[in-house]
């Protein structure tokens, strides 16, 4: 096993068996002009909320959505490439990634939140709740 | 031996044998950027509850469209355009590192290294001229108490609400007192008078001269938009410069032959691993403040 280890300057004797040696670098440029094309995909599209291409509000929504969707897959090369999570084995992968998906439920009731809050205020004015405002007063001197 | 012997005694698992066939610190740095993510996530998670909460919000293209050099023009998305690629260049450069550091290539390494450190500054330097734009910008705003002013923005004035009509801009400028006047009249002036001058005119001059220069006025914005771009911005721009300083540790460690005597670069990955965390964190970063 360590004939085996040293092969592939493997960096500690936890590791019980070495990646691959690393091919070229042709997959890493592969992936900066991926990440590059979809930046400039995504900046084009926002450019064109800047200056009012889209005709309607639910257009403007669904460019966003476009531009959210290609952000994901921007992250998701990063990590897999990038960082190489694409090649560590599925259950580690699996550790970090479970946990993430928590950010499904958080994004979607915080955002659900917020436009509950606006809603709320829209209606009601956003006048604090007059119940609230009754103090005390007269019994301030009652302990003494 | 000594091993299945510790084992017998605690229920702990720590290190000796990897579970997942990757080293202690490497698996630890990856749990470490799982918990970044949810900090990070959480501050961009609560911008955009406060943004949902508000019938008005900020338009990014008005607030980022400057570009160092290219003074009044509307450029929305070009700085930013710059930052994000320079960060993802350095991001390549940080791979191409760890590329070199695999085949046990030091000179390879500490030339890429450089390279990325060198996009590491130069993202810092950006951010700092996009900070000082914003801090000591020259919009003018329709403020609360009815006068108008020249304000920039920070965490607790953000001039960037909506466009005021120019019949509201005329009545405001009648009840705006003669230093604020002055202070629009400067930033409007083509350059060629100079403060002291401005101040001595009287308020009709002054008036006259504003009206002239065809000024863009806004209502003050929700104050919360600079906190969060300040706020974060601020946050993923020390994770750029503890990452910076990382960078220049790991070049110095290779420079010093520490990882040949180690027989491995294992520490260049892990250097790496937070590099790529932190332009990941841009790719957000850059979608929830510039880009939607």
């Amino acid at each position: 096993m360590s004939e085996h280890n040293h092969e592939h300057n493997v960096s500690s004797p936890e590791i019980t068996f070495g990646h691959p040696p690393a091919e070229g670098t042709g997959r890493i440029w592969k992936i900066f002009w991926l990440l590059s094309a979809v930046t400039v995909a995504e900046l084009i599209l926002g450019f064109g909320i800047a200056k009012h291409w889209y005709p309607s509000a639910a257009w403007i929504l669904f460019i966003k959505g476009v531009i959210c969707i290609l952000s994901f897959a921007k992250a998701y090369y990063i990590v897999s490439v990038f960082m190489h999570l694409g090649d560590e084995i599925r259950n580690f992968i699996m550790t970090i990634v479970v946990p993430l998906c928590l950010f499904i439920w958080f994004i979607i009731a915080f955002l659900w939140d917020g436009d509950s809050w606006k809603k709320l205020r829209n209606k009601y004015g956003g006048e604090p709740a007059k119940t609230e405002q009754v103090a005390p007063a007269h019994h301030q001197g009652a302990k003494d | 031996m000594s091993t299945a012997a510790m084992q017998k005694e605690t229920k702990w698992w720590s290190g000796g044998r990897s579970p997942f066939n990757a080293s202690y610190g490497k698996v630890m740095m990856w749990y470490f950027l799982m918990s970044d993510a949810f900090t990070f996530g959480a501050f961009l998670i609560s911008y955009g509850t406060i943004r949902f909460s508000q019938n008005f919000w900020t338009d990014p293209n008005k607030v980022f469209n400057s570009f160092p050099g290219l003074h009044g023009m509307d450029l929305p998305l070009a700085f930013v355009s710059l930052m994000t690629f320079i960060l993802i260049a350095s991001s390549v450069t940080m791979v191409l590192a760890v590329h070199e550091g695999h085949k046990m290539n030091k000179k390879g390494v500490e030339k890429y290294m450089i390279l990325t450190i060198i996009g590491g500054f130069a993202f810092l330097a950006c951010q700092a001229w996009e900070w000082t734009h914003l801090l000591t910008g020259d919009h003018v705003a329709l403020l609360g108490n009815g006068t108008l002013d020249v304000v920039p923005t920070t965490v607790t004035m953000n001039p960037w609400g909506a466009d005021v009509n120019p019949d509201a801009v005329a009545a405001a400028l009648q009840g705006t007192p003669h230093d604020q006047l002055v202070n629009i009249a400067s930033t409007v002036g083509h350059g060629g008078e100079a403060h002291h001058d401005m101040s001595a005119l009287s308020n009709t001059e002054l008036i006259d001269a504003i009206t002239k220069g065809n000024i863009h006025v806004t209502h003050t914005g929700p104050i919360a938009f600079g906190g969060y771009f300040f706020g974060i911005t601020g946050f993923h721009g020390f994770h750029v410069f503890s990452g910076v300083v990382i960078n220049v540790v790991m070049w110095i460690k290779t420079r010093l032959g520490h990882f040949d005597e180690r027989g491995h670069y294992e520490m260049i990955e892990k250097a790496g691993l937070y590099w790529h965390f932190v332009d990941l964190v841009w790719v957000f970063v850059f979608l929830c403040f510039y880009l939607i």
